[in-house]
């Protein structure tokens, strides 16, 4: 590769200006992408170069480009369904496995390929990375700090104690101070969320609360204490836990959120609105629309892919991840998505569900325009795919009255 | 066949058919419920009525005059004595009648709502079908809340649907009282009002009236289906045993038949209405026999009838076995065995077989002479025919020729010959699962010898395809068109480069990496006798180069010999399998030859080994001649070598065997010593973890942590055990080239073999379950330390301990469920996944699009480049064209 630098220098080299002039000129017709160009510039202005081999180079990339373009009629579809389906095959069951720098599970493998592709709504481990803004993200403390007010905090998860005193027939709850400190609150925070909206009476005394709910019977009290016990003091609902990692590189600290509530993470202050992340394409869709979930899409299938150390080309799960969003909601490949929604009544039967639809279209007098790959199968003609989409456009007769008439010029 | 097909088919069109139409289309009204009389002829008015078709041969169709194939079977039908709901739509009748009033069946809707509504639909209907589908459902949902009917003010009633199809009414006495009265609705009932609706309405119902009266939901009239669609079958017990639709439909001409008798003596109101019902549910399960709520309809021997709705329904459906996926002829399959000496675009096939597959040929002046040798020699000899087909159509089965000559003689231009494979012929090859499109590829016949499909080893990755015991099928293309599609798109050398990932997937395997790391390694000589015999068998036939070392004795070296083979004007460089990935790379002087540089087409420096010629990996050799030389040199490079390296290989020798894992004893110590090491430690860590003062690692409890830290202590002993096994296993054993370099097998296998299996784990975790409190009883309870949770400390060559064993066991069974159960999943993913994507083309104009033309990406893949003519995604390699320009450069001036 270092031979460029021997070679002897007696000839004129191109400057970096006519470099780019002839890239420009060569790419008049915008056939390249900007990103390719762009580095062909870059190595291009690495090398010493003659003009001669300058067009030498310009014309073979052209060339190159060009026959590497996609054959029109290819059956693009199918390829990227094979590409995407054959590793499959390949992957591991296993549901859960470590993920990266967090530690908690995270879906893996196919169960999370077909989740993605499914566009669940709940999917089986939803998580955030929240990335902190300036001020927070250096500090471990101020990072805490987010990450309280993203974890859902319980009544129970700060309590060492909760029980029922007979005699005042009141409840008791004892607080583990340390814990409540370290979750940035304070017994009187604890007292407001018990009173708040309920008819008891609730008095704090050191470590301890008294909740007198006014109630007869115990088993009523029991059920006050289960609801007290479970009642969320901060933090948001759906996030279960969290962690605080430091990202190596950075040099930044970053929350791993178990459980999702995208809408209102981004709310909480101190969270970097431009930077958060989460795994659960659904929300993202509905939050930040749909250009956002086709890229979170096409961004959790390479993961999953990566993951398990297969090798599929971007531009398949591009065209699955623009199938499924290009109505602008994220539809589901299957039965309640893209195949269910088919125009053809022969295509969404012969997938699932066969009968249904068959009477359905009876009753609304569908008629099947056989437009498809599968109600031209079914039909036996000619599938409009590949090769199979090609016409020749003759009209025999024409042609022979032609002949007959050159023919009859002639003789005259 | 009697009629002729359209040339194309446009469209279909669904709809319903009115009574009327079905007594128009019948060619006999059913009214005996019997089948055939004592001497086996059909009754006339029965199900068998010679009117309906003929399914036996020789016999013709007593409506068309024509034979079994011809004639394709005319309906009857049945006049209901009484009308029958039919099942299929029993949701969609539920919806009708709380939507139209019970006295003048017009919509419950206010005429300014009506209009609104009719507006939207129109507006939808074209261009947003699933818009208006759903609107239909939010008219037919506001309808149903109506309590009083905008247009006669009479007052609605509460329907009920009682699964599968009665309906009652809860009829309120009066309007403002809670009584209410439950009246059924009988099929007749419900028949009247839907008449009632008008044309207008039917749109807001989302029905087309003119394809679908909603009152033909209600049957007056069945149709019987043609004898051809319910063959009966004769045993060899000459006992006829009838199809389940017939049984079915003499269940309902029976019952139908004593409900009209009933009704017409004037039989009591509750009779009828149990025939009524009883006919109901023959002919709900007519139908569908798997209806929730009643019971399937059984055959005598207790098995459930297979009716009309089962025989459409999934994988063995009507559909998806016989309309999707259709059976072929022209076809075979049977097991296949390898064969080095085939190039990867040839097939072998046994010669049984090829003498079984045709290819018509039309005789032409050209191949007349040709074609009567091939007559001449008939069925029975290997490059033979099977028929002739004259002129007008006539078939000459050659079996039953015996004056072969007068035949042969006959021959003339436009008659097709159906003459045997032969060598060169195109054929598809395939094994399944075809989970990809190089799982059908096209492939050069080659008759051989014995009865098994040979090919080549290098196409065995794309059919995932091994020898122990594979089936393969073979398609044999029958017209100009489809061999010659085949031949410039499916042939094997065409489907070098995978679409996944824009690699080769067709590339050197096994014990060709092997030969080629042993050929190309530094100090490998042969003499000129070698040499010689070497390149000749692998198809080289230019001069040999100048001899590597001159004295005393000419040799040649293997990277010489390696280098005969590369198409010229080649140029690579890259790290070979073996590469040490040492922190400085000395490139060109790598001390273990891992550096590989082609320049001009010579190996200068490195080895050939899986990275330069191994199939499926990314920046190979392979790779770079496929791209830059096409398909053609690829193959002739691939074939070139791989036959060059067999050779090799069989001329040196190569063994693996029992001394290959056997490591000297001070190896065994250290080994040993390793793993005294960590069972020590993890009985440490687990009294740490009894006294309660093992360290909690954040976001787990204390048996997690535990239980983590064990395994990693474990696997880290195994690793280091493997890696001292390792030390001792050189460069020059030979299952350490083939893992080294990629050709079977890793160090990881190595180490499990020859010094440590390691941890035995189900589900990602230690072996726990078993015993109460223990894995096996051989253990106290509670036991947490290694050997109890299925750490096996021998070695394969060693031997495991029996406990050792069914720990392996264990592991080994967990493995064997997954890829079970994967393969299911991971089938339904892609057949989902295809039937969603497969009607997306690339077209002319750049754009990918659907079924309907609605365009999907503006340019494929925002670049419009074909991921399989690319280098793993790289459309151009810009560093390899500049490298080469400049190359050229340099040597022109």
């Amino acid at each position: 590769m270092s031979k460029a630098s021997t070679s002897t220098p007696k000839k004129d080299f191109v400057t970096p200006d006519t470099i780019q002039k002839a890239v420009t000129k060569m790419n008049a017709d915008g056939l390249l992408p900007h990103n390719l160009t762009e580095e062909l510039v870059e190595k291009l202005n690495e090398r010493e170069i003659t003009k001669k081999q300058l067009t030498v180079i310009l014309n073979n990339v052209k060339s190159t480009f060009r026959n590497a373009l996609i054959e029109p009629g290819e059956a693009v579809g199918v390829i990227a369904a094979q590409s995407i389906g054959e590793p499959g095959t390949q992957m591991t069951l296993k549901t859960f496995h470590f993920a990266g720098v967090a530690e908690f599970t995270v879906t893996q493998g196919l169960p999370r390929l077909i989740e993605i592709v499914d566009a669940r709504r709940n999917p089986s481990t939803p998580m955030t990375e929240v990335y902190l803004d300036e001020e927070h993200k250096t500090d471990v403390d101020k990072a805490k700090e987010v990450a309280r007010r993203i974890e859902l905090t319980r009544v129970e998860n700060v309590a060492s104690n909760v029980s029922i005193d007979l005699s005042e027939m009141t409840i008791i709850i004892e607080i583990e101070l340390d814990l409540l400190h370290d979750k940035g609150l304070d017994i009187d925070n604890i007292a407001e969320t018990i009173s708040k909206g309920r008819k008891v009476d609730v008095n704090v005394e050191g470590n301890l609360i008294h909740v007198n709910p006014k109630m007869e019977s115990l088993k009523d009290l029991q059920k006050v204490l289960t609801k007290i016990r479970l009642m969320p003091v901060k933090g948001l609902t759906n996030i279960k836990r969290t962690q605080i990692n430091k990202d190596p590189e950075k040099g930044e600290y970053v929350i791993y959120t178990e459980g999702t509530d995208f809408v209102k993470t981004l709310r909480i202050p101190g969270v970097d609105q431009t930077r958060i992340y989460t795994n659960h394409t659904y929300e993202i869709s509905e939050t930040l629309g749909i250009e956002a979930a086709r890229n979170a899409i096409i961004k959790e299938s390479i993961a999953v892919l990566k993951l398990q150390g297969l090798d599929v080309d971007l531009r398949h799960i591009t065209l699955v991840a623009d199938l499924m969003t290009v109505t602008g909601g994220v539809k589901q490949i299957g039965r309640h998505g893209i195949s269910g929604e088919k125009a053809s009544v022969l295509a969404r039967a012969s997938f699932e569900i066969t009968v249904k639809h068959l009477l359905e279209a009876c009753l609304t007098g569908e008629s099947d325009p056989l437009k498809g790959i599968t109600e031209n199968v079914i039909v036996g003609q000619m599938i409009p795919l590949g090769t199979g989409a090609i016409d020749l456009m003759m009209n025999p007769l024409k042609k022979r009255d032609k002949l007959s008439k050159k023919a009859a010029s002639k003789t005259k | 066949m009697a009629f002729k097909l359209p040339k194309a088919i446009d469209a279909l069109q669904f709809g319903l058919l009115s009574p009327d139409d079905m007594r128009k289309m019948s060619v006999v009204r059913v009214i005996t419920a019997d089948t055939y009389d004592e001497d086996g002829t059909a009754i006339p008015s029965g199900l068998m009525d010679g009117r309906l078709g003929t399914i036996d041969p020789g016999q013709r169709c007593k409506t068309c005059g024509n034979r079994v194939g011809e004639c394709e079977g005319h309906f009857g039908h049945i006049e209901l004595a009484r009308p029958i709901m039919h099942v299929g739509f029993n949701k969609k009748i539920y919806k009708m009648l709380r939507a139209i009033c019970r006295e003048c069946s017009r919509i419950l809707l206010t005429d300014e709502e009506i209009y609104k509504f009719r507006q939207d639909i129109s507006k939808f209907e074209k261009r947003w079908k699933k818009k208006s589908a759903s609107m239909i459902n939010e008219i037919l949902k506001k309808a149903a809340k109506t309590e009083e009917c905008p247009h006669c003010q009479a007052l609605q009633s509460k329907i009920r649907l009682e699964k599968p199809t009665t309906y009652y009414e809860e009829v309120k006495t009066s309007k403002k009282s809670k009584v209410v009265e439950r009246k059924k609705l009988s099929p007749s009932d419900v028949r009247d009002r839907l008449e009632r609706i008008s044309n207008e309405d039917c749109i807001l119902l989302g029905i087309d009236s003119y394809y679908a009266r909603p009152e033909w939901v209600v049957l007056t009239v069945l149709p019987v289906p043609p004898v051809a669609m319910r063959p009966s079958i004769t045993l060899e017990s000459s006992i006829r045993s009838e199809d389940d639709l017939t049984h079915k439909l003499v269940d309902i001409i029976r019952i139908n038949q004593r409900l009209r008798e009933n009704i017409e003596a004037g039989a009591p109101q509750l009779i009828v209405e149990d025939l009524w019902e009883l006919l109901q549910y023959h002919v709900t399960t007519y139908f569908n026999n798997e209806v929730s709520g009643i019971p399937p309809a059984r055959h005598r021997s207790g098995r459930a009838l297979r009716t009309l709705t089962q025989r459409l329904k999934g994988k063995e459906g009507r559909f998806r076995s016989n309309l999707v996926g259709k059976r072929v002829d022209f076809s075979s399959r049977t097991v296949i065995s390898p064969d080095p000496n085939l190039s990867i675009n040839e097939v072998g096939v046994p010669e049984e077989i090829a003498m079984q597959l045709t290819i018509p040929e039309r005789v032409t002046e050209w191949n007349i002479e040709e074609l009567k040798e091939l007559v001449m020699r008939g069925p029975v000899n290997h490059p033979g025919a099977n028929y002739i087909i004259r002129q007008e159509g006539l078939r000459i089965d050659l079996r039953f020729v015996k004056e072969k000559r007068n035949v042969a003689d006959s021959l003339e231009p436009g008659f097709i010959v159906e003459r045997h494979l032969k060598d060169g012929d195109i054929v598809l090859f395939n094994r399944q699962p075809s989970l990809h499109r190089m799982s059908i590829m096209a492939h050069k016949v080659k008759v051989m010898l014995y009865r098994t499909f040979r090919l080549n080893l290098c196409v065995c990755p794309p059919y995932n395809a091994d020898f122990d015991g594979d089936e393969m099928n073979l398609h044999v293309p029958q017209n100009e068109e489809a061999q010659a599609e085949a031949r410039t798109l499916m042939l094997a050398q065409e489907q070098i480069s995978s679409p996944r990932y824009g690699g080769p997937l067709i590339g050197a395997n096994w014990d060709y990496i092997s030969a080629s790391y042993l050929l190309t390694k530094k100090g490998t000589f042969f003499t000129k006798k070698e040499t010689m015999q070497f390149i000749i068998s692998s198809g080289y036939n230019k001069d040999l180069p100048k001899p590597e070392i001159k004295e005393p004795e000419e040799l040649w070296s293997g990277k010489q010999i390696f280098s005969l083979f590369i198409p010229k004007d080649t140029h690579y460089t890259n790290r070979a399998k073996i590469c040490h990935k040492c922190p400085e790379c000395l490139e060109e002087n790598c001390k273990y030859d891992a550096y590989v540089t082609v320049r001009h087409s010579i190996l200068k420096t490195g080895v050939i080994d899986k990275k330069a010629i191994g199939s499926q990996q990314e920046g190979s050799l392979l790779g770079r001649i496929l791209i830059d030389q096409g398909t053609d040199v690829a193959r002739e490079f691939l074939d070139g070598i791989t036959k060059l390296f067999i050779r090799v290989l069989s001329y040196k020798g190569f063994t693996v065997g029992f001394w290959n894992i056997d490591i000297p004893k001070e190896a065994k110590a250290r080994i040993d010593e390793i793993l005294d090491d960590a069972e020590r430690e993890t009985r440490e860590t687990i009294d740490a973890y009894r006294q309660g003062i093992l360290e909690r690692l954040s976001g787990h409890t204390q048996e997690e942590t535990l239980e983590m830290k064990i395994m990693e202590i474990l696997s880290k002993s195994r690793e280091t055990a493997s890696d001292v096994a390792g030390e001792y296993l050189g460069m020059e054993n030979e299952a350490v080239i083939m893992a080294k370099t990629g050709a079977r097998g890793s160090m990881l296998n190595l180490g499990q073999m020859a010094a440590c299996l390691g941890q035995q784990s189900v589900r990602g975790a230690r072996i726990k379950r078993g015993f109460k409190g223990r894995t096996l009883p051989h253990f106290k309870h509670g036991a947490l330390d290694a050997p109890s949770r299925g750490f096996v400390r021998n070695s394969f060559r060693r031997g495991l301990t029996p406990i050792e064993f069914f720990m392996h066991a264990c592991g080994g069974r967990e493995g064997l469920v997954d890829t079970a159960v994967r393969t299911s999943t991971s089938g339904y993913m892609q057949r989902r996944l295809i039937h969603a994507l497969l009607d997306i083309k690339a077209e002319y104009d750049g754009t990918v699009r659907g079924a309907q033309s609605e365009i999907i990406q503006l340019k494929y893949g925002d670049d419009g480049i074909d991921p399989a003519k690319t280098e793993h995604g790289q459309s151009v390699n810009i560093d390899a064209i500049i490298d080469r320009v400049l190359k050229t450069e340099v040597e022109q001036s």
